[in-house]
């Protein structure tokens, strides 16, 4: 860990300046995940350009279109916790409580929670080759313990996966991620914000150096009737997702009218697909309709030496949830599976 | 006092942090010492540059094998109590790197974060060497362990009786199963860190992290050359070691160099990931073949373990041998071997051996007992050993049979319905596992100072530490009962080397040894303070002995007439006010105990619910009886126990260090992703303690339970997860995905 200057920001426009100037100049929000990466010795910002003060992004409020506007530096238990996120968007609620311990949601932000690093061991050790890391180093998890590892989306540069929770929800509710740039303002939508890792897996979204988060929107519809988020680990609570699914759904007397689903743990980015979405429209929201939803979803996964099982497991959890949501109610803490 | 469950008398200091830890210590111009540690596994520093380090602002200095002052040159010297065979490692000694995470420099500024940075700007080249560290795929270099002095308390195993070979080929039932286990790290919450202070030539007093003061003393004593008086080491608290602080480590190695080198005070606190080129538990193969005549009685038992060491000693465990402790057999085979890797050496973590043996022993039990068709808990009691099968030797005393059936009743298992996937609860599968346990029941000598000082109090002094188990208040307790007195005027010194001797805390032995030297001491004492009190000019005591006299509430008084009596006050003040005191050493009585075997014993009752489609496995429920002989507290004795338990959960389902092979390194070094159980994990937990009484073993009848607690968990939960979904499931821990 390196000696560095601190700056508080004051507003947004200040925090992106101070930020843009500088090549080696970095945010810090709730400090969860930057602490330790610099303490990895996996970054060196020699500016810290501390957010924490920005109050114009630390409110959620509700917008004309009916939606609700989360700001950036809102906590993620505050978040999880707001009437009207449990109102209205309890699968987001679900997804934030799912994740991490109740000490880290109450530093974690939002805006921080988009852009928190993978988890993959390899690349958290800066003594080891990473091409995430280090483009043109090598990855050593596809040859190694890749039980944590991607099964969609990967690339021959990199197997590595995004580990949050909350943002597998905000995928399938369909958020939009407010940016304040060095160029003004812009709306990215939830699923173009990351990206896979092709050939430039070093590359995690799709912010320029500078792009402060300043707010995520949540659409009107919140599908609150029937919603479920499941994450299956190795124990039972804090621990990343192995397999996680969001699955929200609009049902009309047993029928399938509208449908959101996607997958954590799998891929470089919270995998959201439409094709299997469709799949599940228009059909009775049964077993048989989920499992259908889950081979689109899954038809072109691809397993490691040690992370085959969670095709499988991807595929049984996607039709559990399905099932899950059918009665919220009867969901556990945790997001634990249920009946 | 004894029997009752009092709270641990230091608890207020730990929960309001009071209570200093070895790198809590406020001491005068502190430095700090960085260590950096070895990228490479294997191989040679070609350079090393630390000049850029050097050159910042508030180092003060940078040790590396080219500057490091002299150190002692026999090996010998480096042995420390609990040194395995072999030639103990020395940090900086040369340019040869032996594993990966190797101590290669100590980086000393005036401040944590100035020599935390410098430390990345140490430049190191090497010249790489290839390396092996997986013990699966070197199982065929497996080889007979070196002997030596750690061979006294971990013997190897007995010779072969009968013909086990030809046994198991014509016994009707048997078994024949592999298990495998990974590395473990003890990853105590505490972080490994020495204070050195600095008192002026060749004196030094240190606060350190260790189960051993007087180990660690003798240590630096003699590896730097001290009088080992000069040499204090101190450790009132300990967070957590669980073995790993029962032999020195290069944190303190490191810092005492520092401070001789600087002639100042110094701290070197480990990180996390700096504690993972460490002690630990070691890899593991285990093959077992046991055999059952039709009805249900053993008569073969081969177990063949191999376990890592590193390339410099040969850490031995007792793993091979268990089975035939627990039930007899006319023919038996036992085999134990190492394979050296490019890792460091291995050590003692809580139920060494046991824990690693029991796993496979009792699950290839549960697969016998089915093989035979017969209930469990019923196998293990048509096998139950009335004495020790080994030697024919009676035990101290061995309520097994008890734990077995108090459990058994409590938890419900003549509910359980024997086949597979059986009994179900919703959408999960229920299964019910069961195990026992064994452990063995140390006794090491302990020397104690007891005292009454002026106010009449009594103050007793012993080296031992209390590593969280609760030893100052069952000490306490001890005392307090020998000498007649209620608890708060007993004061019990310990964690520091200027004390009379105890052996490092570990083996679950610490009550029985220190506790029979305070039994000793206070006895001794006693007879002093009479002899003190007949003294006294009129002393009405001037023709009684020791049988006619009782100490009560700090007096003598006469059994006869107890209004006859003199207060220990009164005995100090005619004895010019200088406490009466006396020094006394409880030792095993080993000439008599030779006529006898001895163990603590447990069984351990587990419900988990398997999901029936997802598999993710949940512990529901599990009891643990325990045979310990008395339980001289039975409030931190739960804890030790429930504890244990947590950890044979753990063991089972969570816990592993993750090995690249390739890399030759571990990738899991912190406690987000070394996963043990979170409150989540954990339900309902209950301990029974067996009414084992012990008039053999020692003069407090205990055994000790630090370790018995865990041993039987994790093949409890391995059987339990078999009986929910019909897998074995033989490597550790078990993933749920297994189960897919
Ligand atoms: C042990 C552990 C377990 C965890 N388990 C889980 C889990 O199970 N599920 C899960 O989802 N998460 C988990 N987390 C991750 C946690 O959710 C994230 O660390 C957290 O959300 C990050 O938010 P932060 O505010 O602390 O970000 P910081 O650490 O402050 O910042 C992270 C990054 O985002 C940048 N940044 C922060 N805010 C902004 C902004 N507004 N605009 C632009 N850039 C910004 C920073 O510069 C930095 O690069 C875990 C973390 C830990 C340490």
């Amino acid at each position: 860990m390196n000696n560095f200057e601190y700056k508080q920001a004051t507003d947004a426009i200040d925090a992106t300046d101070a930020v843009a100037a500088s090549e080696d100049a970095m945010f810090i929000a709730g400090g969860t995940n930057l602490v330790d990466l610099w303490k990895y010795n996996l970054v060196h910002p020699k500016l810290l350009v501390d957010i924490n003060h920005l109050h114009n992004h630390k409110h959620i409020t509700e917008l004309e279109n009916g939606g609700l506007r989360l700001g950036a530096l809102v906590t993620n238990a505050d978040t999880a916790y707001h009437p009207l996120v449990e109102e209205r968007y309890p699968l987001l609620s679900k997804a934030i409580l799912a994740g991490a311990s109740p000490q880290i949601r109450n530093m974690a932000t939002n805006g921080g929670n988009l852009l928190q690093r993978t988890r993959c061991y390899y690349f958290y050790d800066p003594d080891v080759p990473c091409n995430k890391r280090e483009p043109g180093s090598g990855c050593p998890a596809m040859e190694g313990y890749n039980r944590i590892h991607a099964i969609l989306g990967a690339s021959d540069q990199c197997i590595a996966v995004f580990p949050s929770d909350m943002c597998v929800a905000l995928a399938a509710l369909g958020a939009v991620v407010n940016v304040s740039g060095n160029n003004g303002e812009r709306s990215i939508p939830f699923t173009d914000f990351h990206r896979l890792p092709g050939d430039a897996p070093d590359i995690d979204n799709h912010l320029h150096h500078g792009d402060l988060i300043t707010s995520i929107d949540l659409p009107v519809r919140g599908f609150a009737q029937n919603y479920s988020y499941l994450k299956l680990r190795d124990r039972h609570s804090y621990a990343f997702a192995l397999v996680s699914v969001a699955t929200a759904l609009e049902l009309d007397g047993g029928i399938i009218r509208d449908a959101r689903l996607a997958l954590g743990g799998v891929a470089h980015k919270p995998w959201r697909m439409h094709e299997a979405e469709s799949v599940l429209i228009g059909r009775t929201a049964d077993e048989a309709t989920f499992a259908a939803a889950a081979e689109v979803i899954l038809a072109d996964a691809k397993g490691f030496k040690y992370n085959n099982f969670k095709i499988e497991l991807a595929r049984r959890a996607i039709i559990r949830n399905g099932m899950m949501a059918l009665n919220p109610e009867t969901q556990l803490p945790g997001a634990q599976p249920s009946a | 006092m004894v029997g009752r469950p009092v709270s641990r008398l230091e608890g207020k200091l730990k929960v309001t942090g009071a209570a200093r830890y070895a790198a809590e210590y406020d001491v005068p111009d502190l430095l700090y010492g960085y260590v950096v540690n070895s990228t490479i596994t294997k191989g040679k520093i070609t350079r090393i540059d630390v000049s850029a380090a050097k050159a910042l602002n508030g180092v003060l200095e940078v040790i590396t094998h080219e500057n490091r002052p002299d150190v002692a040159s026999v090996d010998l010297k480096y042995t420390d109590m609990d040194a395995p065979p072999g030639v103990v490692f020395k940090p900086l000694l040369d340019a040869e790197v032996k594993y990966n995470g190797q101590p290669l420099a100590l980086v000393i500024a005036e401040d944590f974060e100035t020599a935390r940075y410098a430390a990345t700007l140490v430049i190191i080249e090497y010249q790489e060497e290839p390396f092996e560290t997986c013990l699966d795929h070197n199982l065929e270099k497996a080889r007979k362990p070196e002997k030596g002095l750690a061979t006294m308390l971990k013997p190897p195993p007995p010779p072969p009786t009968g013909n086990f070979e030809q046994a198991f080929k014509d016994s009707p039932v048997k078994v024949d199963s592999e298990f495998r286990h990974g590395t473990e790290h003890h990853n105590p919450i505490e972080l490994f860190a020495t204070t050195t202070v600095y008192e002026g030539e060749g004196k030094l007093t240190i606060y350190d992290k260790t189960q051993g003061t007087v180990n660690n003393q003798l240590f630096v004593a003699n590896v730097f050359g001290l009088h080992y008086k000069d040499v204090r080491v101190l450790s009132p608290f300990v967070g957590g070691a669980f073995g790993a602080g029962l032999r020195p480590q290069y944190q303190l190695y490191l810092c005492v160099m520092a401070s001789l080198f600087l002639k100042r005070n110094v701290r070197v606190v480990l990180e996390r990931k700096q504690m993972y080129p460490f002690p630990h538990r070691p890899q593991s193969y285990q093959r077992l073949r046991f055999a059952a005549d039709a009805n249900g009685r053993l008569t073969a038992l081969n177990h063949l373990a191999i376990s890592e060491a590193s390339q410099f000693e040969d850490y031995v465990e007792t793993v091979a041998q268990w089975s035939h402790k627990l039930y007899p057999a006319p023919n038996t085979l036992f085999e134990y071997k190492l394979a050296s890797l490019d890792l460091f050496t291995p050590l003692d973590m809580r139920a060494p051996g046991g824990v690693t043996a029991l796993h496979a022993i009792e699950c290839t039990m549960d697969e016998l007992a089915y093989e035979a068709s017969i209930d469990p808990l019923e196998f293990r009691l048509r096998n139950y050993a009335e004495t020790d099968p080994v030697t024919g030797k009676p035990f101290t005393s061995k309520a097994l049979r008890e734990c077995y059936m108090r459990a058994a009743k409590q938890f419900g298992w003549e509910k359980r319905s024997p086949a597979p996937g059986s009994m179900t609860r919703g959408n999960k599968f229920v299964g019910y596992g069961m195990a026992t346990g064994i452990w063995d029941a140390y006794q090491f000598p302990s020397r104690v100072e007891a005292m009454i000082t002026q106010d009449g109090k009594l103050v007793l002094n012993n080296a031992v530490t209390d590593i969280g188990t609760g030893t100052l208040t069952v000490m306490t307790q001890v005392a307090a009962d020998e000498l007649g007195m209620p608890m708060e005027n007993v004061t019990f010194n310990y964690g520091d080397s200027k004390k009379p001797f105890s052996m490092f805390q570990g083996g679950s032995s610490m009550t029985a040894s220190t506790g029979v030297g305070i039994v000793v001491a206070v006895k001794a004492l006693k007879k002093k303070l009479l002899k003190k009190a007949k003294d006294i000019d009129g002393s009405p005591f001037k023709n009684v002995s020791g049988e006619d006299v009782a100490f009560r509430d700090g007096s003598i008084f006469l059994r006869r007439s107890p209004s006859v009596s003199v207060s220990f006050q009164e005995i100090v003040a005619a004895n010019g006010g200088r406490p009466v005191k006396t020094t006394n050493m409880g030792a095993p009585h080993v000439l008599k105990l030779r006529k006898y075997a001895k163990a603590t014993h447990s069984a351990a009752f587990v419900e988990v619910e398997v999901d029936k489609e997802l598999k993710m496995i949940t512990v529901t429920r599990a009891i643990t009886a325990v045979a310990a002989g008395t339980i001289i507290n039975p409030k931190t004795a739960r804890s030790q126990i429930t504890g244990s338990m947590v950890w044979g959960i753990s063991k089972a389902l969570h816990e592993e260090t993750i090995l690249d092979e390739k890399l030759g390194k571990y990738m899991n070094q912190n406690l987000a992703e070394y996963h043990i159980p979170v409150h989540a994990d954990i339900n309902e937990l209950d301990v029974i303690f067996a009414d084992e009484r012990d008039d053999l073993i020692n003069e407090l009848g205990v055994k000790g339970v630090g370790e018995i607690g865990l041993v039987a968990m994790p093949a409890a939960v391995a059987n339990a997860v078999f009986h929910a979904t019909g897998k074995r499931i033989r490597e550790l821990p078990i993933h749920f995905d297994k189960l897919l």
